[in-house]
């Protein structure tokens, strides 16, 4: 019966083949469904003007003011959200990079893999918890009600931390030892072998988590209706309330006019495309340079 | 016991002094005991070779006299390793890590460096920025390793790029760019083809020349071919120790003689 047991295994083979192609095709429809509403929705919005000039936060239609009928645009909340997720990254990479370095290398012991636990918990709190908890440390601190830029960063920053943390342990983890002990044997000091090796050999996994984190950051909201804020002038100082295209997307798509929803659109999309270039960029920086 | 083990293990290399000198060593993981009281010196300029069957102590021994077994949790050791009389033990573990290199058993070449950037590795981290120096060393530890005459168009290429033969001979450039006294290999040749493997023989049969060498092989053939002195071990302790022709014509314990005639192991 050697024939029928090698034609239940082609058979078996060929079902989990199709299996898994099916599970890929219903992993992509929702995000291909997504990139196409948005494009169907906000596409005829998106121009160079869009990106750069101002909100139109009225919503309302006065036939003699043609700025009132105009989409408006994003420039502002654009400029918002790379300040504050650019100030975020620079308070969170450096964290969580050293933390990640420090759990892997450093971390074989009880200290260690309790932050490894209490870093999983964080990267699963909500973000809006995080939110309430810097906006009340903020007012704390403040003795009264702030939104502001600043507020918005850490926010963002303590929710970027877990995610680069774990992925740069995890990239450095799978770094093989063979290398660290290839330094070691040269007389290089650990700090030096970390650093330069070991780091520099599981770049392309730490750059991944930065990413992700920097992509989860950009597109948050929540958090940010408690600590920035908002602001139809974008960023304008770290202790003033500012404007994101998350908080944007939000209040212009459940403001009630149809010239705002599809500014919401429109901005959806371009986060997207955004966090697409970011995405290709990281890669092609990533590139080995001898491929 | 198996005997008298200092006047075995003792080899008096003719009346020529010992580069390094093993007293009383034994290594422990945990609780658990991989080298077993060797003692025995390693003759200046000279190969030797350390032999015996898989998880006889070997690597272990070997690893010991640089201080890489320190790189595993857990580890630790009782006597003595002496390089030119002084105990290593008791000096900076990275300061005698360049004098004394090592080789491994897989070429480990770091995967995001240029063959250039590989060899320069050793000085460069340890805060070398002249480039006419680390040039020089570059081409130095290439040719020493014999590497140079194939590499020398595309030393900016990847090392990784290399196939393994040339790896392992990077590696051997690498660890020789930093000058070391002693360099230690642990089976260098165990993940490479014959053709490779005969170069990289030929390679150590040269080193000895510059300095001196300790080879931790399988393959008793191997041993034969590039050692002056050869030390066989069985479970952790130092069976025999003599010259290699010796400890293969004329073994003197029963336990050798099985070993080079294939009854075990």
């Amino acid at each position: 019966m050697k024939f029928d047991r090698d034609a239940r295994r082609r058979v078996f083979n060929w079902i989990v083949g199709v299996l898994c192609f099916l599970c890929v095709v219903a992993a992509l429809v929702p995000l291909l469904s997504i990139l196409y509403t948005a494009f169907i929705n906000g596409g005829h919005v998106l121009s160079l003007s869009f990106l750069v000039s101002k909100e139109n936060n009225v919503g309302v239609c006065f036939p003699g003011d043609p700025a009132s009928c105009s989409v408006g645009g994003i420039g502002p909340a654009l400029y918002g959200t790379g300040v504050v997720v650019g100030l975020a990254s620079l308070m969170s990479v450096p964290v969580g990079v050293l933390s990640g370095i420090y759990l892997s290398e450093y971390g074989r012991n009880a200290l260690g893999r309790s932050i490894s636990f209490f870093t999983d918990v964080m990267t699963g709190t909500p973000s809006i918890v995080v939110g309430l908890f810097v906006y009340a440390t903020f007012v704390y601190i403040a003795r009264t009600v702030v939104f502001s830029a600043l507020s918005g960063a850490v926010a963002l920053a303590i929710i970027m931390v877990p995610t680069i943390t774990r992925t740069t342990e995890e990239g450095l983890r799978l770094v093989p030892n063979t290398l660290r002990e290839g330094a070691y044997a040269l007389g290089i000091p650990r700090y030096r072998a970390v650093l330069q090796i070991v780091l520099s050999s599981g770049r392309s996994i730490v750059v991944t988590g930065v990413v992700l984190a920097v992509m989860r950051a950009a597109g948050e909201v929540a958090p940010l209706l408690v600590t920035a804020f908002g602001s139809s002038l974008g960023f304008t100082g770290v202790n003033e309330p500012a404007g994101l295209l998350g908080p944007l997307i939000f209040f212009d798509a459940t403001g009630g006019s149809s010239l705002l929803v599809s500014a919401a659109w429109g901005a959806s999309l371009v986060l997207i495309l955004l966090m697409l270039g970011i995405s290709l960029l990281a890669r092609i920086a990533l590139r080995n340079r001898f491929k | 016991m198996l005997g008298e083990p200092l006047t075995r293990n003792n080899v008096n290399h003719d009346g020529a002094p010992s580069k390094m000198v093993v007293e009383g060593l034994s290594a422990f993981y945990g609780s658990k005991k991989a080298v077993s009281g060797v003692s025995l010196g390693f003759r200046e300029h000279t190969v030797t070779a350390i032999i015996g069957p898989s998880g006889c102590g070997k690597s272990t021994l070997i690893r010991c006299l640089n201080r890489m077994h320190e790189v595993v949790p857990g580890t630790r050791i009782e006597g003595r390793v002496l390089l030119d009389g002084e105990d290593i033990y008791r000096q900076d573990r990275v300061s005698v890590r360049r004098r004394i290199g090592m080789v491994f058993q897989k070429p480990n070449p770091f995967p995001t460096m240029s063959v250039y950037d590989n060899v320069a590795a050793g000085l460069r981290l340890n805060g070398m920025r002249k480039r006419a120096v680390l040039d020089a060393a570059v081409t130095k530890g290439l040719k020493q390793a014999a590497l140079w005459d194939e590499v020398k168009e595309n030393v900016y290429g990847p090392g990784i790029g290399l196939s393994g033969g040339q790896q392992q001979r990077l590696c051997i450039a690498r660890a020789l760019a930093i000058e070391p006294e002693v360099v230690l290999m642990d089976e260098p040749c165990s993940a490479l083809d014959p053709i490779a493997t005969a170069k990289i023989e030929d390679l150590i049969f040269d080193l000895q020349k510059t300095y001196t060498v300790v080879i931790v092989t399988h393959n008793m053939q191997q041993a034969a071919r590039v050692a002056e002195y050869t030390a066989f071990m069985y479970l952790g302790e130092l069976i025999e120790y003599d010259r290699t022709e010796k400890l293969f014509e004329q073994p003197t314990q029963k336990l050798t003689e099985n070993y080079i005639t294939g009854r075990f192991g």
